[in-house]
């Protein structure tokens, strides 16, 4: 049914379809609508049988549903930002065990210095923590991600990260169609762990691995991942014959055809992207995307084959390595190797700041003529950079940085959120 | 079995003949049906105190559910030593997460139950002192605070022994671990720092804490009986002597237990409900010495030049306990 509805309560209403049992809550933004919209439906029995749990922190979100999962209930749980930090060593625990937890990452930057605002730091930080992470561009597919989430992690035994760009997503007011329940039934089993808490059969779960076998069993983790990239397209496929759309999937090119210049990104920005290379096709610049949904496992062979025929890549990232310069483009340079043509690395709406059309359209002009730096800081205030640096070379005692910034900026920062 | 009825008679430790007494109310721990819930094999070291302690315990709880009883462990020795994989000492299903979550992966796993129906299946989290108090405090509290059904039993060792000895917040005052070593001006752990969890828990006002020792089976038998009555959130913290750590003889875990109880050192109560409602009195009050002269993490007191400064600080903390707790009897 189509309807018009706040990014966070189409993900709640996707979630209860999916018929969770044990749900974890801790408040941060911008993920606390979701939870708040569940705890709403499990409170007035719209969404049983269902346990919402408020817990004391994100580590003990984690920890509760790997317990809840782990004794065969299907278990979802929302963070993001500094929550997805501190609950950081229990989801590389969640993985490790083969527990199907699902949950929203509502991007969002990691501080200090503090900001609430989107960016993919966190979710990226969390890139090598055996988790699954798939990056919704719209509404529509975060509720569909979140649908095959379920289907894939109790399929493979693995823990499912399905992120949507903070504020852009999760608060935005967007037409949806949200599926039925008979619809959802229909494409998601219950729930059938592998292995599971229960006196009748009683087994040790976590012991300790030594040498002798710990390579074996991390191995075996990512060989599981590898098989998601064959089980997902097949899921996405199963997902449009029942719901009628497609959704999903590993990786989406936009007019690469005949395309000197791609550019990469992933979320809620390939929207503007596309915008600008409709703009620029219709003035005639041989220009594309390839946007990514599954970052991890990294589908390094759909990447490099839709990568192919150009000469330059751009890869667009809301995140940062820093000392190296980006992470989603250290991805696919994995993915190009052999390869030769150009690849630049753009980081780009770092903690909030807004992706343009028209700083979008500048750059990808400049990076057809191969005039962009290797790494380049779209949008970035030299003067601002500059007199800081200026200010530290002057004065050991300079004062705290972001604070600095601030007083140069004025009273425009200043407001209260 | 055939039962000839004798007059009771009193062993040294007070404890009444476990042979002596009609089946039915013989420990779990005496009879030929317990669940041996930690199986023989394990790697703990002799005379372990947490290796009886949750032999003790869980053995009492699988009797008081019937078999039905999950765990959910934190790291620590008590981990370590029982899964030495492929063997596992468990016979109960039980999962090891991390070292500071014990609380919460059982809220989980009670909350998945109770969703599937299978409340009747009871859930108990144990973790050691670091795991308790230090690093699982915050997830340990929630549990408590959200009254969620999980019992938590606490092995107190007084340090970090897994990892070789160190002071935790329940490590007491002038005893030597690896980062409080004997030396300086104040040799072993400092006066005036770490805490006494059962207080903190009784603070919570959930519906049962209580602590033991392993020196009193039938009294911690009891307890863990009469916790798996109770729904919600319930603790018990048990002293559990660490040869290893303490620098005891591994025959002289069990005379240690009872000497921290007997000098007041370790105050053995019950309570319900934020209210204390029984102690287990102090039969023969002993002072902190006899307690102390044992054990080498004391060793630096009882040098040439015996420390009884130090002595007199630790016999008035045991002093205040009995007074706090009235363990004399007259509370
Ligand atoms: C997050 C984290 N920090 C530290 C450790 C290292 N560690 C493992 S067991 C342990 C000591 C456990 O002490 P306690 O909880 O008192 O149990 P005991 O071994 O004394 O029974 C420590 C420090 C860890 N595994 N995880
Ligand atoms: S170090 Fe202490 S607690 Fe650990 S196994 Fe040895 S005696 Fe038991
Ligand atoms: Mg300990």
């Amino acid at each position: 049914m189509l309807k018009q509805m706040e990014g966070s309560r189409a993900v709640a209403e996707a979630v209860a379809l999916c018929r969770p049992e044990v749900i974890c809550a801790y408040p941060i933004s911008p993920q606390t609508h979701i939870v708040e919209a569940l705890g709403e439906m499990v409170k007035d029995g719209s969404l049983a049988p269902c346990e919402f749990i408020n817990v004391e922190s994100e580590f003990a979100a984690m920890s509760v549903a790997v317990g809840a999962s782990a004794a065969g209930a299907r278990s979802y749980t929302a963070t993001a930002s500094q929550g997805l930090l501190y609950m950081a060593e229990a989801v590389f625990n969640a993985s490790g065990l083969g527990l199907p937890i699902v949950m929203t990452v509502a991007n969002r930057a990691i501080g200090a210095p503090i900001n609430i605002w989107n960016d993919h730091s966190d979710a990226l930080a969390m890139r090598d923590a055996g988790w699954i992470q798939l990056f919704a561009e719209n509404n529509q597919e975060a509720l569909d991600l979140h649908i095959q989430a379920f289907r894939l992690g109790e399929e493979l035994s693995l823990p499912v990260m399905v992120c949507m760009d903070g504020f852009i997503l999760t608060h935005a007011f967007e037409r949806v169609d949200m599926p039925t329940q008979a619809q959802v039934d229909a494409y998601l089993p219950c729930y059938e762990p592998r292995q599971v808490l229960d006196p009748g059969e009683p087994v040790s779960i976590g012991a300790m691995v030594g040498p002798e076998a710990f390579m074996e069993v991390r191995y075996l983790a990512h060989a599981r991942q590898m098989e998601a990239l064959k089980l997902i397209p097949a899921y996405a496929a199963e997902f449009k014959a029942v719901f009628g759309r497609d959704s999903g999937g590993l990786c989406h090119s936009y007019r690469t055809e005949d395309a000197e210049t791609i550019v990469v990104a992933m979320g809620s920005v390939l929207g503007t992207i596309k915008d600008v290379i409709d703009e620029m096709r219709e003035a005639g610049h041989k220009i594309g995307v390839l946007g990514i949904t599954l970052f991890r496992p990294f589908p390094v062979e759909g990447v490099r084959a839709g990568l192919l025929g150009a000469k330059r890549v751009v890869v667009l990232e809301k995140s940062m390595a820093v000392g190296l310069g980006g992470i989603l483009s250290t991805n696919v340079r994995m993915a190009l190797s052999g390869l030769h043509m150009h690849g630049y690395t753009v980081i780009a709406g770092l903690g909030g700041r807004a992706i343009t059309r028209k700083s979008l359209l500048g750059l990808f002009l400049k990076a057809e003529k191969d005039e962009l730096d290797h790494v380049t800081f779209l949008d970035l205030d030299w003067v601002m950079v500059n007199k800081q640096l200026e200010r530290e070379k002057a004065h050991r005692r300079s004062g705290p940085v972001a604070e600095n910034l601030l007083r140069d900026v004025g009273v425009v920062a200043a407001r209260n959120y | 079995m055939s039962f000839q009825p004798i007059k009771f008679y009193q062993t040294g430790t007070f404890t009444v003949g476990n042979r002596l007494l009609p089946p039915e109310q013989r420990s779990v721990q005496a009879s030929g049906k317990r669940f041996n819930s930690i199986n023989s094999g394990h790697r703990a070291c002799q005379g372990c105190g947490e290796a009886l302690g949750a032999r003790y315990a869980i053995d009492a709880a699988m009797e008081a559910t019937d078999g039905r009883l999950v765990a959910a462990n934190a790291t620590g020795c008590l981990e370590v030593f029982s899964t030495p994989y492929p063997e596992t000492s468990w016979q109960i299903p039980w999962i090891h997460s991390l070292f500071g979550n014990a609380a919460a992966v059982a809220t989980g796993i009670a909350a998945a139950l109770k969703v599937k129906g299978q409340a009747q299946t009871r859930v108990v989290a144990q973790g050691g002192d670091g795991g308790t108090t230090d690093i699982g405090f915050g997830c340990l509290s929630g549990m408590f605070e959200r009254n969620d059904d999980v019992l938590y039993i606490c092995y107190d060792n007084g340090g970090y022994m897994n990892t070789g000895v160190q002071r935790s917040s329940a490590t007491p005052p002038a005893a030597r671990t690896a980062t409080t070593p004997a030396v300086g001006a104040a040799p072993g752990n400092v006066f005036g720092q770490g805490k006494f969890v059962p207080a903190i828990a009784l603070a919570h006002d959930i519906p049962y804490v209580a602590t033991a020792t392993v020196a009193d089976l039938r009294d911690l038998e009891a307890k863990v009986r009469r916790a798996m009555e109770i729904r919600g959130a319930r603790y018990i913290h048990i002293l559990v002597p660490c040869p290893l750590g303490w620098g005891t003889q591994s025959n002289e875990t069990i005379k240690m237990a009872r000497l921290a109880k007997e000098t007041g050192i370790f105050p053995v109560f019950e309570a319900e409900h934020g209210e204390i409602k029984a102690v287990l009195p102090i039969r023969h009050q002993l002072p902190v010495e006899e307690y102390l002269k044992p054990q080498k993490r004391y060793a630096h007191l009882f040098g040439k030049q015996p420390q009884v400064e130090v002595i007199a600080r630790l016999q008035a903390l045991a002093d205040r306990n009995i007074k706090r707790y009235g363990l004399l009897g007259q509370g």
